[in-house]
């Protein structure tokens, strides 16, 4: 329907556009008309406007030599004197610049028109002559740029000041030259050139942090007449705040903040932003800006008030307090006519308020709901997530809310966002589960996008089973096989296998339902649920555990590398899947939690995925050397490299453990800070007493001033006794030194040994340890069995509060917690953390902690259960 | 349809006739152009690319393009061939070392289909220097005599002191009403 409606949106757009639809081959045929005399302005600046429309639009891409013969045939218009076609050319001149060849024909006649007596050409002009003008043209023009640039005609000035910033991207060299008209430019009465002056001169010098800090300094104080300048220096003035992670201490801060009591709105603006924005700020320190932006809140510029109430919802984020002092300014906006910023208001209110005041906000909102745009609506749909988790208490109203929101029309990034926000909420809030998963289920009954389908299917097959009634969720899911395309359908398939594995009472209808989809007209549909009926009927729960409620671990692209290695060379061994790195971050573990803002999820997210990939790029690097080509699969790497330097010393050191099966890879990536030395040579020597053996040195064979090197050191791990896993190493840096000239970086001939203490390194047995996610944990627990199992209890006097424990315990024994047990919950005196992981050599690791708060600090009593009867002992010892 | 227009304009006279000056860097073809133009001698710098301006002369109009004579630019010199009723060649009459260049750069391009029928005035310039080569030195130095399609004529001309650019302009214009 989505569709149809723009198809008819579009159609009637139409209709009005006289440049739709056009052709390349006919417009440019046209163009050919620019060759004939006498020019007819009015036709070719038509045709002109058609060409450049289209290169604008970019559907149609014009090849270089079309466009070079267009370009040529469009230079013959310079014989007219029409103004209108004349700067028609000049934005045709820039636009075709990046796509025609020899542009630079047309530079005489630019030159002539950004010297001649016509102001309103002389600004297009030398934008159009800057466009077309590279680093070898830029000398024969420099003379005139310099004269533009302190013109009087301010046009002029600004034109050749933003010309000469675009030109710095690849001219620096002879930009840089124009300082002293730029300086002269800045002390211009007209505000634009004095902003844009301002800005060229940031540009030029802003590699250079000295010269950076002299300007503002210098600029803050001889007071600047434009507040566009003024902004501009606002932001240079925070950008090294940040850089030098100052804070309020420097100056700067000082003129920032003497920035709120300027006489310009634009600038208080500026400098109140700039200070919210400010890392580490504090509440107490915010309370002037938010006190000039509460004065905006009553401003009858519906621009002001919208730029307060925004900036203070990002304040409400990160300090709900500090906004409190504007509720009542705020509880006025929501009447506001801009609907814009009313949603804002709201929202802020929302994050700012109190418990007793949600209900009728609530209420507020949904009157005016359906006048918003999808991107509001998405805001409103942050801020009752972030509610929710902060009153747990309230998650009724919200939850209903949210449900409600979810039956309207909206875009699939609405809906999203509401899916995303209610299944927070059931994670985070037990209490909430049973009605959450009531409107996801009825959401998937009309739902049109596959992708939100197949999560909730997910959530259902992992959520739905453990629900006191699971019966009633089969009915939405088995709906989904009959009604649903191939991917639902697959996914419902699969949600339902866990049903059946999970409760035994639904077993024997699980079975029946899936058999009927082993008739499905898709393969992977049909496949799944054959699967699934032959793994069912076996009725073992070891079974059920592996390959149906705990999946695959393994890293996808560590098992796409294995499988095309084995493919290429034919073995008769069957392939192992204990071969495959481990996925490093279970996917199913980037949730919110409820610190977190949800500005800040969606920076979180790269970087997981960097995570993730981040060891596939170690086991290339590592496999690539033909040392360690034979260690095997790398089953893990640490995640943070251990400095083993001060950061201000001679060398910079920092350790990666790369853990293989028998053996581990110190991975040294060290630095040189000294610019009159050259290391060769460098290995980092280690010795340990713990019956770790050193086997081989990969050295750095050199490692100029400034640039990393890497060396390698290979230790065998003590073979005799399997439960010695832990040791220290001490570590020194060995090299040769050769002096060089720190100018040329040429060294000398001679060099001799020296060497260098670094820290020592400590092997834990978090090293030997994979994190790895069993969504469900009691499956698992059976599947391994108590063969292996070992149970201790333990008195852990240094912890005085249960998080305490469980951070602890988790951190030491590098362990995943499931179930979302690392979290305690409040006013219980005790819990039960459920770990799970992998051991070296692709060992299964599960440990159940019992925590109970006594008197005198924490009592735990650990169980342990593994394939492997060393794991355990391992595990358990490594609490003493 | 444009048979139509160029016949109407003719009727009253006021048809632009289209003319190209040409001829090595250096040569004083900008000079010549401004010249011609608004009467003064102006200052140049090395032409990148084209100048184009409309000459007056007595009842005559003229689009007159000058372009810029560099070894990089000569390559587009085509692109504005079309249309061209006239050519005006300028020559350095003092640069002896490049008159073979010249002459080269003059016979390929009246080779071109396009210029077939238009009428070449060539500008023995800088004849104020003294020293410089005269006239009958500067036509055998092209080979003036080779030219078999195009109607030409040679004057000795100062654009500095604006001599002969009077008499050239009287006989192009007379050549050019004569052919229409």
């Amino acid at each position: 329907m989505h569709m149809l409606r723009r198809d008819k949106k579009e159609e009637e757009e139409g209709g009005g556009n006289p440049f739709n639809n056009l052709d390349k081959t006919t417009v440019l045929q046209e163009a050919r008309l620019f060759n004939e005399t006498p020019i007819n302005p009015r036709k070719c600046g038509m045709i002109l406007t058609k060409l450049l429309y289209m290169i604008n639009q970019g559907d149609q891409t014009i090849g270089s030599t079309e466009a070079t013969e267009a370009f040529f045939a469009m230079t013959k218009l310079f014989q007219s004197k029409d103004p209108t076609l004349r700067r028609l050319m000049y934005m045709g001149i820039k636009d075709m610049s990046k796509i025609a060849n020899d542009v630079i024909i047309v530079t005489s006649s630019l030159m002539k028109d950004m010297t001649g007596r016509d102001d309103q050409f002389r600004g297009p002009a030398i934008r159009a002559l800057c466009s077309i003008t590279d680093t070898t043209m830029l000398q024969s023009i420099e003379r005139y740029m310099k004269q533009a640039i302190v013109d009087k005609c301010h046009a002029v000035a600004s034109a050749a000041l933003v010309s000469s910033l675009h030109l710095s991207k690849t001219s620096m060299d002879i930009t840089k030259r124009w300082v002293n008209e730029a300086q002269e430019a800045v002390s211009s009465d007209n505000i634009m050139v004095q902003y844009h002056a301002l800005g060229l001169l940031h540009h030029l010098r802003k590699h250079d942090k000295l010269a950076v800090t002299k300007l503002v300094s210098r600029f803050s104080k001889h007071s600047l007449k434009s507040p566009y300048a003024y902004c501009l220096l606002i932001r240079i003035a925070s950008k090294l705040i940040e850089d030098e992670d100052t804070g309020t201490e420097s100056q700067m801060y000082d003129f920032i903040e003497s920035c709120l009591r300027h006489k310009s709105e634009i600038v208080i603006y500026e400098a109140a932003h700039a200070m919210i924005n400010m890392k580490g700020v504090t509440a107490k320190e915010l309370a002037p800006a938010v006190s000039v932006l509460q004065l905006f809140c009553s401003s009858p510029k519906p621009t002001l008030r919208f730029a307060a109430v925004r900036t203070l919802n990002r304040v409400a984020m990160k300090h709900p307090a500090a906004v409190t002092a504007c509720n009542l300014d705020l509880e006025n906006l929501i009447t506001d006519s801009n609907r814009s910023i009313a949603t804002l208001a709201i929202t802020t209110l929302l994050k700012t308020g109190s418990e007793s005041s949600v209900d009728r906000l609530m209420k507020q909102i949904s009157s005016f709901m359906s006048e918003i745009s999808d991107e509001f609506k998405i805001v409103v749909v942050q801020a009752i997530q972030s509610l929710c988790l902060k009153y747990p208490r309230k998650h009724g109203v919200m939850m209903n809310f949210l449900s409600s929101m979810l039956r309207e029309e909206g875009g699939f990034e609405y809906k999203k966002a509401i899916v995303d926000s209610i299944i927070t909420i059931i994670e985070d809030n037990s209490e909430a589960k049973e009605a959450g998963l009531a409107h996801l289920c009825e959401f998937i009954e009309d739902c049109e996008h596959t992708v939100l389908a197949t999560r909730i299917l997910h959530l259902l097959g992992r959520e739905g089973p453990r629900t006191p009634t699971p019966s009633k969720y089969i009915r939405f899911i088995y709906n989904r096989v009959i009604l649903e395309n191939a991917a639902v359908r697959a996914a419902a398939v699969t949600a339902m296998a866990k049903f059946g594995a999970h409760c035994d009472e639904l077993l024997d209808s699980c079975v029946v339902l899936l058999e009927r989809c082993e008739l499905d007209s898709d393969d992977e549909v049909r496949d799944r649920a054959t699967f699934y009926v032959r793994v069912l009927k076996e009725r073992q729960k070891a079974l059920n555990s592996a390959y149906i409620l705990n999946g695959l671990q393994v890293s996808v692209v560590g098992l796409e590398r294995a499988l095309h290695h084995y493919t290429l060379e034919p073995s008769d061994k069957p392939f192992d899947m204990k071969t495959v790195p481990l996925a490093t971050q279970p996917i199913t573990e980037q949730r919110t939690t409820p610190g977190k803002e949800p500005g800040d999820i969606s920076t979180s997210k790269p970087s997981d995925k960097l995570a993730s990939s981040r060891q596939d790029v170690y086991a290339e690097q590592l496999s690539a050397i033909p040392e360690f080509a034979n260690l095997g699969p790398l089953f893990k790497s640490s995640s943070i490299p251990v400095e083993l330097t001060e950061s201000e010393t001679e060398y910079v050191v920092r350790c990666i453990k790369h853990t293989y099966s028998r053996y581990m890879v110190f991975q040294f990536d060290c630095t040189n800070t000294l610019n009159d030395q050259v290391l060769e040579k460098v290995t980092v020597a280690m010795e340990s007493s713990d019956g770790f053996d050193v086997m081989k040195y990969i050295p750095c064979a050199s490692l100029p001033y400034d640039t990393p090197g890497t060396a390698y050191t290979l230790v065998r791990l003590p073979e005799d006794d399997p439960t010695n896993v832990t040791g220290t190493f001490s570590c020194t840096l060995k090299f040769i030194v050769k002096d060089c000239d720190p100018n040329t970086g040429e060294a000398d001939d001679e060099g001799y040994d020296d060497e260098y203490v670094l820290e020592d390194v400590d092997v834990v047995v978090g090293d030997h340890v994979q994190k790895v996610m069993k969504p469900n944990f009691g499956a698992s627990w059976d599947e391994v069995g108590p063969d292996n199992e070992l149970e201790d209890t333990f008195a852990l006097s240094t912890m005085k509060t249960l998080e305490d424990a469980v951070k602890n315990i988790i951190q030491y024994l590098g362990l995943q917690p499931c179930e979302r047990s690392d979290k305690v919950p409040e006013g219980k005196s005790s819990h039960t953390l459920y770990l799970a992981g992998v051991f070296r050599g692709g060992h299964d690791a599960l440990v159940r902690s019992k925590l109970a708060m006594t008197d005198s600090g924490v009592t735990m009593q650990l169980t342990v259960r593994s394939t492997d009867p060393n794991v355990s002992d391992v595990l358990v010892s490594a609490i003493g | 349809m444009g048979g139509l227009i160029s016949y109407f304009s003719g009727l009253f006279g006021s048809k632009e006739r289209r003319i190209l000056i040409l001829g090595l860097d250096g040569a004083g073809k900008t000079t010549i152009l401004y010249r011609l133009q608004v009467g003064e001698v102006v200052t140049t710098i090395p032409t990148i690319g084209f100048n184009v301006e409309t000459v007056q002369y007595k009842n005559l109009k003229f689009q007159v393009w000058d372009l810029g004579g560099q070894t990089s630019i000569r390559p587009y010199w085509r692109c504005y061939y079309s249309n061209t009723d006239a050519i005006i060649y300028v020559v350095d009459s003092m640069d002896r070392d490049r008159i073979g260049i010249s002459k080269q750069e003059l016979f390929s391009m009246l080779e071109e289909e396009e210029l077939k029928k238009a009428t070449l005035v060539v500008f023995a310039n800088k004849q104020d220097i003294e020293g410089a080569m005269t006239v009958s030195e500067v036509a055998n130095a092209l080979g003036l005599t080779n030219i078999k399609t195009n109607k030409y004529q040679i004057f000795k001309t100062s654009a500095i002191k604006g001599v002969g650019l009077d008499e050239a302009m009287e006989w192009l214009s007379t050549t050019l009403t004569q052919t229409k």
